[in-house]
């Protein structure tokens, strides 16, 4: 049987910045997250916020250029924008776990169908980096995860009980993967939106709990 | 008496620190917002067995020196020298390569307490601010939470984190003046102002002293009251010999050029 085509890294990413409303303070993680900054819907001011205290900075600029002194939580040199404000680190992490940040997007390791959340832990390393992930997951008001469906090895990522340490308990609200837009509800997880071509048992398939399929599902709407 | 809180050399800024102290160092991952010079002058020392609080374990000054940074060290000296008995750290190791620090701990040559960045941050300033600890959510249900007094309140539950306190607190900024008033430049804030006063000694690596006056109260972000010692870095670097950059520093500055400095997630 053929591998059905997934949805890359941008576009994810361009499915996770559709959730980002006008006025929306927004915190995005390394790797895909961040990526959706290029993405922001026509018509809405979003500000970023990066836990090393920036809040309102520009796009990132190319390797090599840019000042090391305006740089994102990732490292990468970003843009001067106006209105940008700096602060330090206990400023930085009142605003993240005081509940003034609207939406953090991260990557994951897993989640549970409770809306557990693994990602700063592999098991066979035996050692992690918590970071700000905990604080970003315990304080934002919305958890936006974008990861791949499955590991490199095929198997599921969204679980019924996590097996890797737990970063936070509770916590996600919405999964953006390259098959499938999930949200985590008090019910269960619910199946949103499916990548072109495949079915709602396909996606099923790969995951472990049982998804609620909602009688509205649709192809995931990248525009 | 005029104050003057101003050290003539790093060496003389760190002369009193001992084997076994604790000490805390400011900055994030960027080089640029650590202070490097009083980075090398502990190492100069010589001092060993220190317990270490900061949010990470370095990248190696070769990577910096790669990013064309003057002052290129960073926690790795003191990582890859063994003169660290134990680290209270948010962000040790890398996801996408083997960094000293691993290494060190793979060996049992290390202690590690783990940290989330906010309760590291909110743990130094409650040692500053005078406070016994501090409730915080973040860590509940996680590994975060052993062996520590859980509360209720107002139908949250909190976990106790304590005050951590150091001997000495060494911070970089960008400007100082003889009563240590400091002000900072860009994304290099991070711990440091943080970490200004949660020590018993405060020492400040600035990138240039001013004049008394030459600050603007408005903009001053830590007062000099936070601050024991203001030491400059030199204006001019003398251009130093080649080194030899390792292959393994390469590959690492490549990684960090494509993905940066933290995970994903």
């Amino acid at each position: 049987m053929q591998e059905k085509a997934r949805l890359d890294r941008q576009t994810m990413a361009l499915r996770v910045a559709k959730e980002f409303q006008d006025g929306d303070m927004v915190n995005l993680g390394i790797g895909i997250p961040v990526l959706a900054a290029n993405f922001v819907p026509a018509g809405r001011e979003v500000l970023f916020h990066s836990e090393n205290g920036v809040l309102g900075f520009g796009e990132v600029t190319l390797p090599g250029e840019g000042d090391l002194d305006l740089v994102s939580a990732s490292g990468q040199t970003v843009r001067p924008k106006p209105g940008m404000c700096f602060f330090g680190h206990d400023e930085s992490f009142a605003m993240i776990r005081g509940g003034h940040i609207d939406i953090s997007v991260m990557g994951a390791y897993q989640v549970s169908e409770k809306g557990d959340l693994a990602n700063y832990m592999v098991p066979e390393r035996q050692v992690g980096t918590i970071g700000g992930a905990m604080d970003l997951a315990f304080g934002a008001k919305r958890v936006i995860i974008a990861m791949n469906h499955t590991t490199k090895e095929g198997k599921p990522r969204i679980v019924k009980k996590c097996d890797y340490e737990l970063t936070a308990p509770n916590s996600v609200d919405l999964i953006v993967t390259d098959i499938a837009v999930i949200e985590v509800t008090d019910g269960g997880l619910v199946l949103k939106e499916i990548a072109p071509g495949w079915a709602p048992e396909e996606v099923q398939s790969l995951t472990e709990p049982t998804l609620i399929v909602d009688p509205d599902w649709h192809e995931i709407e990248l525009m | 008496m005029p104050i003057n809180k101003i050290v003539a050399s790093f060496d003389e800024a760190v002369a009193d620190i001992e084997d076994g102290a604790v000490i805390m160092v400011g900055g994030f991952g960027t080089v640029v917002s650590i202070p490097s010079c009083l980075l090398e002058a502990v190492y100069r020392k010589g001092v060993k067995n220190l317990t270490t609080v900061s949010n990470s374990t370095g990248f190696g000054a070769d990577v910096w020196r790669l990013q064309g940074a003057p002052f290129p060290e960073d926690m790795d000296i003191l990582v890859r020298n063994e003169r660290i008995k134990k680290a209270i750290v948010s962000a040790p190791v890398s996801a996408l390569y083997v960094n000293n620090f691993e290494k060190l701990l793979r060996a049992g040559k290390v202690e590690i307490e783990m940290v989330p960045q906010g309760t590291l941050a909110e743990r130094i300033r409650a040692a500053k601010a005078g406070l016994g600890g501090v409730y915080v959510p973040v860590g509940v249900g996680t590994v975060v939470e052993e062996g520590k007094e859980k509360r209720v309140i107002d139908g949250r539950e909190y976990l106790l984190e304590l005050p951590i306190k150091a001997d000495f607190a060494l911070i970089h900024a960008h400007k100082g003046d003889r009563w240590g008033n400091l002000v900072y430049r860009g994304t290099s804030r991070t711990f440091n102002p943080t970490m200004a006063g949660a020590a018993r000694v405060t020492i400040a690596e600035v990138d240039e002293i001013v004049e008394l006056g030459d600050l603007d109260p408005e903009a001053i972000v830590t007062p000099g009251i936070y601050v024991d010692r203001v030491v400059a870095r030199p204006k001019v670097v003398q251009p130093e010999e080649e080194k030899e950059i390792s292959a393994e520093a390469k590959e690492s500055f490549e990684k960090f050029k494509a993905t940066g400095l933290r995970k994903e997630g």
